[in-house]
């Protein structure tokens, strides 16, 4: 009679399914139970009210937060502010990563190439606020950038700049994997063919490093959408979407969840855009 | 690629210039943290150890990394197991609704971390709270640990992506069940990315400040919080200055680990390579 442990080893050997069953269940329920359970109940809280005079929710079902959302000017001020902050900070972080990423990937030597690397990704552990809390001090008034010659103080130049270094390792790394794996020999064909430098670079490294430039832009794009502590501590007067979700949380949940669908909608829009190039692989 | 004298230059150029952009602010905290004055000031007027042994003194930051070491650890423990099965569950079968698998893991990391925040603080309140569990660690490691299953995921598919599967067939055909088989023959192999894995979530916990924000009871306080809640006042600048600094200095031991986890992986596939005829 085999023991207990080695029968059930046996029906999971002969039966894939089962499995499966098994590998799955604990995951799935974790995220299905502490995730999407989650975002279900904030959904369904949007649809909720706020009494203005006691500050207490009404389960009253009704669109009223989705309409303020949609009429307001200010939200949709904030949203597009938003949108515009993140396209910058990623436009920027793959303008400043693409010659590093090619640098570290194609130009330097092997042992320059391992200390480049280790440089580039120890500041990536160093930590959000602490690297927030750099460019508090280096923009202050009375601060080095002050010392030098002048600060642009708090305000969006700050919010995009402080956003685009602490993203910036995101987008390089997975540039450099891909410049890294690109074959020689593509690089040499396209030269015997005659093509310059720039050309070569335009028509075979580009198109073969996309995935990855989409890849490190959902990090850029979609955490520079969310963000609003480093707004909060350099960004001045500015406001983001994720500065009214704050807000609101704890006198106006229902109004909160609601803004909240807004960068939802906008980053699973760039997640589902992004998927069909296989970006999402390379993450 | 033919580069030319003046490209290369441009180049290198380039990549000075980002690696000086990338260490200056945290420099100019280093070199702040030794800054004699108590208001900040630039140049430093002088260079003083004070602010370091008062901090060191100082029980809030103390206590604050200790439940950040807890909350990390918990998170890290609960990631790794739930990963690890995810990626095995997505590597080595076929099935449908496997990129749905995928999307749900990236999922709570895409959207942004106050959107996970105010989810979850919203749904412990209507469920937990309601069972007399209170908002403490125990919620700070649920949300962390529900953020943190990808990298482990990420970790172990990428790596049982590349491991054949004729070791495993050899072992189950020598006679040792599935259970057997995973223990001795999967687990070794992939045990660098699970110990990459675990270290990305760790530090992944470690620095999470908005879902810890919103998952947090009012007597949690774990490292980050400490530093948003001192940003503010100003006779805490010297004090906040030192922790900065420190968590600085301690990113080295991260890289410095990943580094020493890749130079034991690398021989492997080579000695394995050795021994087929």
């Amino acid at each position: 009679m085999p023991s207990p442990v080695r029968r059930l080893a046996g029906a999971l050997h002969r039966r894939p399914g089962l499995r499966l069953a098994a590998l799955l269940c604990a995951p799935m329920a974790w995220l299905t139970l502490a995730y999407l359970g989650s975002l279900t109940v904030l959904l369904l809280s949007a649809f909720w009210t706020t009494n203005d005079f006691t500050s207490n929710i009404e389960y009253v079902w009704n669109t009223a937060n989705f309409t303020q959302l949609v009429s307001d000017p200010l939200y949709r001020a904030v949203a597009l502010r938003t949108l515009a902050i993140a396209v910058g900070v990623t436009v920027l972080d793959a303008v400043l990563a693409l010659p590093m990423a090619f640098y570290l990937a194609r130009v330097a030597r092997s042992a320059t190439r391992r200390l480049l690397l280790v440089a580039v990704t120890t500041p990536l552990w160093a930590g959000y606020l602490v690297k927030v809390y750099a460019w508090w001090v280096l923009l202050s008034h009375g601060g080095v950038l002050d010392w030098l010659g002048g600060t642009p103080g708090f305000g969006v130049p700050a919010v995009v700049v402080t956003l685009a270094y602490l993203w910036l390792p995101y987008m390089l790394l997975p540039l450099y994997a891909a410049l890294a794996q690109l074959p020689a020999s593509y690089l040499e064909a396209s030269a015997d063919l005659g093509a310059r430098p720039w050309a070569t670079l335009r028509t075979v490294v580009l198109p073969i490093v996309k995935p990855a430039l989409l890849a490190g832009s959902v990090f850029t794009f979609s955490l520079s959408l969310g963000d609003y502590l480093t707004v909060q501590i350099v960004g001045g007067t500015t406001q983001m979407i994720g500065n009214v979700i704050a807000d609101n949380v704890t006198l106006n949940l229902p109004l909160a969840a609601a803004v909240s669908c807004v960068p939802v909608l906008l980053v699973v829009g760039y997640l589902l855009a992004v998927r069909r190039t296989g970006a999402l692989e390379s993450l | 690629m033919h580069l030319s004298r003046g490209a290369r230059a441009a180049l290198r150029l380039a990549t000075a210039a980002g690696l000086a952009v990338l260490y200056l602010p945290l420099l100019v905290v280093l070199v702040n943290s030794f800054n004699a004055s108590r208001s900040f000031a630039w140049p430093p007027t002088g260079l003083t150890l004070r602010w370091w042994s008062a901090a060191w003194q100082e029980a809030g930051v103390r206590d604050a990394l200790w439940t950040s070491v807890r909350a990390g650890l918990g998170a890290t423990a609960v990631a790794l197991v739930l990963g690890t099965m995810a990626a095995f569950a997505a590597t080595r079968h076929r099935f449908f609704g496997r990129q749905t698998v995928s999307f749900l893991l990236i999922l709570p990391i895409a959207l942004p971390g106050i959107v996970t925040g105010i989810a979850l603080n919203a749904a412990f309140r209507t469920v937990l709270t309601p069972l007399g569990i209170g908002f403490g660690l125990f919620t700070v490691v649920v949300g962390h640990a529900t953020f943190c299953i990808v990298v482990v995921f990420n970790n172990v598919s990428a790596r049982l992506r590349r491991l054949p599967t004729s070791s495993e067939d050899a072992s189950a055909d020598l006679g040792a069940h599935t259970f057997q088989t995973f223990w001795y023959v999967t687990l070794p192999a992939v045990r660098g990315a699970l110990f990459a894995g675990a270290l990305l979530a760790f530090a992944l916990s470690f620095d999470e400040i908005v879902v810890t924000t919103f998952t947090a009871g009012p007597g949690t306080q774990t490292l980050p919080l400490w530093i948003f809640a001192n940003l503010a006042r100003p006779n805490q600048g010297p004090v906040v200055d030192v922790v900065a600094s420190a968590l600085i200095l301690l990113s080295a031991l991260p890289v410095y680990l990943a580094h020493r986890m890749s130079e034991e992986r690398d021989p492997a596939p080579r000695t394995r390579q050795a021994r087929l005829p």
